[in-house]
Formats: C-alpha cells, sequence, structure tokens
C-alpha cells in the first residue's frame, strides 16, 4: 500500500530534519558539485555588485594629509546621506596627485566615471587591468560598477515579473473554468508578442531609464512564472488540506495565499532563478544597441557596444561578453540544480 | 425536525472541457438522492469506489457545487446562502478525510492548523486559542508538545488525530467522515473508530461516515445507506441491513464480507460484470444488467426508494417493501 511505504520515508526525513523543506534542499543542493558552483560565482558577482565602491574607487580607503587620517570611501557615503561634509582641502581632490600623502587605493584606484582622454583604447596592462575605452575609462572598473545594473535589472524585473505572474497564474489555477480560461488566453497572447521588439520601440519612444527598463522586461517575462503557479495551484487546489480550509470556512484570498502559495513556490523559484539569467542577457543586449540605459551609465552591454564600433579593441567585448556568459551561465546551473532537488519526483517527498 | 435533510441531490460533471464538447453527457456521479440524517446519528455510507459516496459528501457540504437538489441543515436551505453566509455556516459542518497525508498543509504547524478556525470564526484569540488548541488535542489523544511541530513528525494515525482535532474546533454538529480509516492499518483504525464515537457521544455529533467496508460501518453507524452509481439502492438500520437486506446489490456486499469464523457457512454472491459507466448508466434500475433476479419491468423503469412501516427503505422492483420477503 501506497501510505505505508510513505510513512517509513516520511520518519525518515522527520528524523533527519525538522527545519523543513529549506533546509532540506540545501543539503542535496550541497551535492550537486556543478550547481554549487554556480551559487557561489552568483555569490560572487552579488559581493561585487554590493562592494562596487570598495572594490573599484578612485579614493582611498585610507589616507593621511597633513597630519590627519581620513576615510574617503566611507566618508563618500556620509557625504551622500548629508551625514557629513567633505572637508575643503579634500574637496574634489584627486588623491593619486595629492602632495604628501599616504593612501591606500582599492585594488582598481579608479571609477567608471573617470575620463583620462590621454590614455584612450590602451590594451590590458598592470595599470588597467582589463584596458580602457575610447574615452580612457578603465574597462574593469567599468565592469564591477556595471555589475550592479546588471544585478539589479535581474532581480527587480524578475520582482516585478513574479507579482503580476504568482496573482495571474494563482487567480487561474485556483478558481479554474472560464476564469482560467480568459487568463490563459492572455498567457497566449503576451507569448505572441516579441518582447525584444516591444522594448525596442518603448526605448525608442521614451527617453532611457533604467527603471523603464526594468519594468518593461518584468512586465513581458512574467508568462513562465505565472503558468507554472496556475499549474501548481491547479494541483494543489484539490488536494485534502485545501479542502479542509474552505471547509472552515477560509476566504478565497487566503487559502490561495496562505495555503497553496507556499506550497506552490517550488518551481516558482526554479523559475525566477532563471528569469534573472534571461533579464540580464535582456538587459546586455539592449545596452549593446545603445538603448535601455542612459549612455552616461556603463554596464556590460554598453562596453559591449564600444566594442562594435573599434573592433580592434579585443578586450572591450572579450571581458564585458566573458562576464555575462558566465553570469548568465551561473544562473542557469543554480537553476537547474534547484529544479532536480525540488523536482517531486526525485526529491523522497516534503 | 431532522438536522439534515437532502432532497433530490445531483451533481453531473460534464465531460470533456473545452468550447465544442458542450452536451456530450455527464457523469452522473449523484443523480437524484435522497436523505434525513437526525441530530446525534451516525449514517453510514457505503459504496464500491466510484458510486458516488464521496461526491455525496463533498456536495452536502457544498465544497463541490450540486447540479440541482435541494440541502436543508438546521431548517436553513445552504444552496440559498451567498459565499459569504456559507463561510460562516460552515462553523456547524466540517469534514474528516481519508487521506492523512493529503489533508494537512505541510508549511503548517500543528497549532495553526487546529487553531484556524478558531481564527475565522473569531471563537478565540492569543492565548485563550493556544488553550483551546491544546484542549482539542488533549481531546483527540494528542500531547501538548506536538503544538509547534509539523506534519511529516506524525505517524498516519496521528495525522489523522489533528484531522480530527482540526474538524472539532470549530464546533460543529455535522461531520463527514469521508472514509477516515481506510488508509490506516487495521490497528489504529479502531483506534480512530472508537475516538469518533467517544467525541459523539461527548460532544453530540452528528456523522456522515463514508465507506467502502461494510464492517467498519457495522461498528459505528445507526443507520445505513447503500449507493450504487449515484443512486441510494437501499438504506435501514444498521442491524437490519446486516441481518435482512433486500437489495440484490446489498445482499451481494454483505457476502463479499470476510466473516472471521470458520464455523459460519455463507452463501456468496458473485455479481457478474463491472460497474457500468456513470456516463451512461443502464435504463431503469442501473443496477439490472449484473442483478440475477431481475425482471421485465427492472430495464424499463427507475424503482423509487420505497419506505416499509419500521424506515426500511429498498429501491426494487423485486425485493421492493410489500413485494417478496
Amino acid at each position: 500500500m501506497a501510505s505505508t511505504s510513505t510513512t517509513t520515508l516520511d520518519q525518515a526525513t522527520a528524523a533527519a530534519d525538522s527545519g523543513g523543506l529549506w533546509a532540506d534542499v540545501w543539503s542535496r543542493f550541497k551535492h550537486n558539485p556543478i550547481a554549487l558552483t554556480g551559487f557561489y560565482v552568483v555569490c560572487v558577482f552579488v559581493f561585487m555588485a554590493l562592494f562596487a565602491d570598495f572594490i573599484a574607487n578612485d579614493k582611498p580607503y585610507y589616507t593621511q594629509y597633513k597630519g590627519q587620517s581620513h576615510f574617503p570611501i566611507l566618508r563618500s557615503y556620509l557625504v551622500d546621506l548629508k551625514l557629513a561634509k567633505w572637508p575643503a582641502e579634500l574637496l574634489n581632490v584627486d588623491y593619486k596627485k595629492l602632495d604628501g600623502a599616504t593612501s591606500i587605493f582599492p585594488p582598481i584606484p579608479f571609477r567608471p566615471s573617470n575620463i583620462s582622454l590621454l590614455e584612450p583604447l590602451e590594451p590590458p596592462s598592470a595599470r588597467h587591468w582589463f584596458g580602457t575605452d575610447k574615452l580612457g575609462r578603465d574597462v574593469m572598473a567599468g565592469m564591477v560598477h556595471g555589475s550592479r545594473v546588471s544585478l539589479s535589472i535581474g532581480f527587480v524585473a524578475v520582482g516585478i515579473a513574479v507579482v503580476i505572474g504568482v496573482v495571474l497564474g494563482g487567480i487561474a489555477g485556483y478558481f479554474g473554468g472560464w476564469v482560467d480560461l480568459v487568463i490563459s488566453r492572455l498567457f497566449e497572447i503576451m507569448l505572441s508578442i516579441p518582447t525584444f521588439f516591444l522594448l525596442i520601440t518603448i526605448a525608442a519612444l521614451l527617453p532611457p531609464s533604467i527603471f523603464l527598463t526594468m519594468f518593461i522586461i518584468g512586465a513581458t517575462s512574467w508568462v513562465g512564472i505565472a503558468r507554472f503557479t496556475r499549474n501548481e495551484f491547479l494541483k494543489i487546489r484539490n488536494l485534502d488540506y485545501v479542502t479542509a480550509a474552505i471547509a472552515l470556512g477560509v476566504t478565497d484570498r487566503k487559502v490561495m495565499f496562505k495555503h497553496i502559495l507556499p506550497n506552490a513556490l517550488a518551481p516558482v523559484i526554479v523559475s525566477v532563478v532563471l528569469g534573472v539569467a534571461g533579464a540580464i542577457l535582456v538587459e546586455s543586449s539592449l545596452s549593446f544597441l545603445g538603448i535601455g540605459v542612459p549612455a552616461e551609465l556603463v554596464t556590460w552591454g554598453s562596453i559591449l557596444h564600444e566594442a562594435s564600433t573599434t573592433t580592434y579593441a579585443w578586450w572591450l567585448a572579450v571581458f564585458p561578453g566573458f562576464a555575462i556568459f558566465i553570469t548568465v551561465l551561473a544562473y542557469y546551473l543554480v537553476g537547474e540544480g534547484l529544479r532536480e532537488v525540488l523536482d517531486p519526483r526525485l526529491r523522497g517527498l516534503r | 425536525m431532522s438536522l439534515l435533510e437532502i432532497r433530490n441531490l445531483k451533481k453531473h460533471f460534464p465531460v470533456g472541457e473545452g468550447w465544442f464538447s458542450r452536451g456530450k453527457g455527464a457523469v452522473k456521479a449523484v443523480d437524484g438522492v435522497d436523505l434525513t440524517i437526525e441530530e446525534g446519528e451516525t449514517l453510514g455510507l457505503v459504496g464500491e469506489s466510484g458510486c458516488g459516496k464521496s461526491t455525496l459528501g463533498r456536495t452536502i457540504l457544498r465544497l463541490i457545487e450540486p447540479t440541482s437538489g435541494e440541502i436543508n441543515f438546521l431548517g436553513k436551505n445552504l444552496l440559498s446562502l451567498s459565499q459569504r453566509d456559507l463561510r460562516t455556516a460552515r462553523r456547524d459542518m466540517q469534514i474528516i478525510f481519508q487521506d492523512p497525508y493529503a489533508s494537512l498543509n505541510p508549511r503548517m504547524r500543528v497549532g495553526d492548523i487546529v487553531g484556524e478556525g478558531l481564527e475565522i470564526h473569531k471563537l478565540a484569540k492569543g492565548k485563550a486559542k493556544r488553550d483551546r488548541v491544546m484542549e482539542l488535542l488533549h481531546q483527540v489523544g494528542l500531547r501538548d508538545d506536538h503544538y509547534d511541530r509539523y506534519p511529516h513528525e506524525f505517524s498516519g494515525g496521528q495525522r489523522q488525530r489533528i484531522g480530527i482535532a482540526r474538524a472539532l474546533a470549530v464546533n460543529p454538529k455535522f461531520i463527514v467522515c469521508d472514509e477516515p480509516v481506510s488508509s490506516l492499518d487495521v490497528s489504529i483504525q479502531a483506534q480512530i473508530i472508537n475516538l469518533l464515537q467517544e467525541l459523539q457521544e461527548k460532544l453530540r455529533l452528528t456523522y456522515l461516515f463514508i465507506s467502502h467496508d461494510l464492517r467498519v460501518v457495522e461498528h459505528i453507524s445507526h443507520r445505513v445507506a447503500i449507493m450504487y452509481l449515484g443512486k441510494v439502492v437501499e438504506i435501514a438500520k444498521s442491524d437490519t441491513i446486516y441481518r435482512d437486506a433486500k437489495h440484490p446489490y446489498t445482499r451481494a456486499l454483505l457476502s463479499a464480507v470476510p466473516i472471521p469464523d470458520m464455523s459460519k457457512k455463507k452463501e456468496r454472491v458473485v455479481l457478474e460484470g463491472d460497474v457500468p459507466s456513470p456516463v451512461n448508466p443502464p435504463p431503469g434500475c442501473t443496477f439490472h444488467p449484473r442483478c440475477a433476479y431481475r425482471e421485465a419491468a427492472c430495464s424499463q423503469t427507475v424503482p423509487p426508494l420505497e419506505f416499509s412501516a419500521d424506515g426500511h427503505g429498498v429501491s426494487c422492483h423485486v425485493f421492493g417493501p410489500g413485494k417478496r420477503p
């Protein structure tokens, strides 16, 4: 009998962990070296984006000038928050040319905004590890700061897609019948819209903005998430614990979000991770075409864009191209690893 | 007045989905059922799998919307209630499920599962809620420290107890027990049945006890209804059914129950053929193609459920009340 075999399995899992699904997921994810590698790569990129100011900055971590100690990078945060002011002698100075100052600089002592017209299109060297672009800006500094754009576009766009997708997919799956019919047709209509051309059209009509790009990517990429959510809701809606909640008199909204959604998250999370990769690709493509984000914002795609006009400057193509490739690959590996771990057929049971 | 009165209840599931398959027919899962259940009684509902007994149970609670018919519960017609009023009315009627592995939300703690009804119907909050849940857990034979655990930490029997506690939380008058012991070990079946009986006495509950196992039903029920293809074919007091079954289908079912006493020799009625499709049930008495006693009338007209003076209802042209003994 099926239930007897699940009993033993169930007790085995129960003994192993009482931390619930996620502890279990992590313990099995750990044993997949490829997915784990992807996860670490993602972590490195997230770290890079969060601490970009400490990795690539024209200000030093620490400087001793005229007998006083300063922490210019930290101070710049305080100044941005209007909690402090620059001392007069340090306002708008170039720390590298400051006479009599001892400074400790970040590993990449440039910001992507440091234009140096005397050294345009320099190949990689000890001074500029990944070379410079047409305006003499350090490519590596641009890439470190550009990872922020990639990451935030990825997450915000997918965040928007998740909200739209989960709500519409959930409604379709929960209520079924004609509601499902209408919403499912909407999915098909959305699928038949060529997203990229829509993006190009909108980008051509409106001034370039990072938020607009996020929003458009999010608003056009929710169909996959919605379909997964719908299928899960459809399945879980007929389980007894949902029937029990309805029998208790729980409202539809609460049944959907408290009883069904937490149990429907697994495939949604997989599509979220894959969606982040997709959004990063779309943003890079748009920047490569020179639309999407404002020109002064350096992103991986915008560096690639420059490479398209100066073909001999291979470093402008190789490094950001490789970074995009590695990031997208890493997200896919994590997504695939999660899919394997969360697949109920591969899992013992919840 | 009876606690529950069902009149000519029907639930037909349309076959095939989509625009073009309308009118292709329907699965007649429940096809004109009349039942009354008195307060404090247990009505056993027996039938083969697929005969519509679970659908009937859920339709009564409006967990499945019926196609037509009437359900009077505590003097209210349930089918005329708005969704909002229905949610309020759900306090009085609960359900216990067959599969204890599917009936508890794996992401919720036992305390929250049992306490949810209290919150929904604003019966208790905070400390009072916790105390009430503890009381319920004790009532079904669980311990205080089970409150903060997740369902996967429990065995099938314990989970079934949690399901019972959840149903009891809102002080219902009527509980549909949808094969509550069918997926449990025999030793645990007895515990759960005894628990249900104990609770019935203490809380004056009324049960509709659905099962395919006549022995289980015999033990717990005051009256038993036999269902075949969406219809009730026989209904009588529990001991009458087991002593003096009239309908040929009931007799066939009874003869299939194994008796542990080897000295008793019993007559075995083996049914020929399979259960017909509920999409296209046979005309007349739906049982006639498999019936050894069929007469000319059986394939022509549907036999009504007729009652004798002692409340024994049979739907049969041949063995109905006032016909053959």
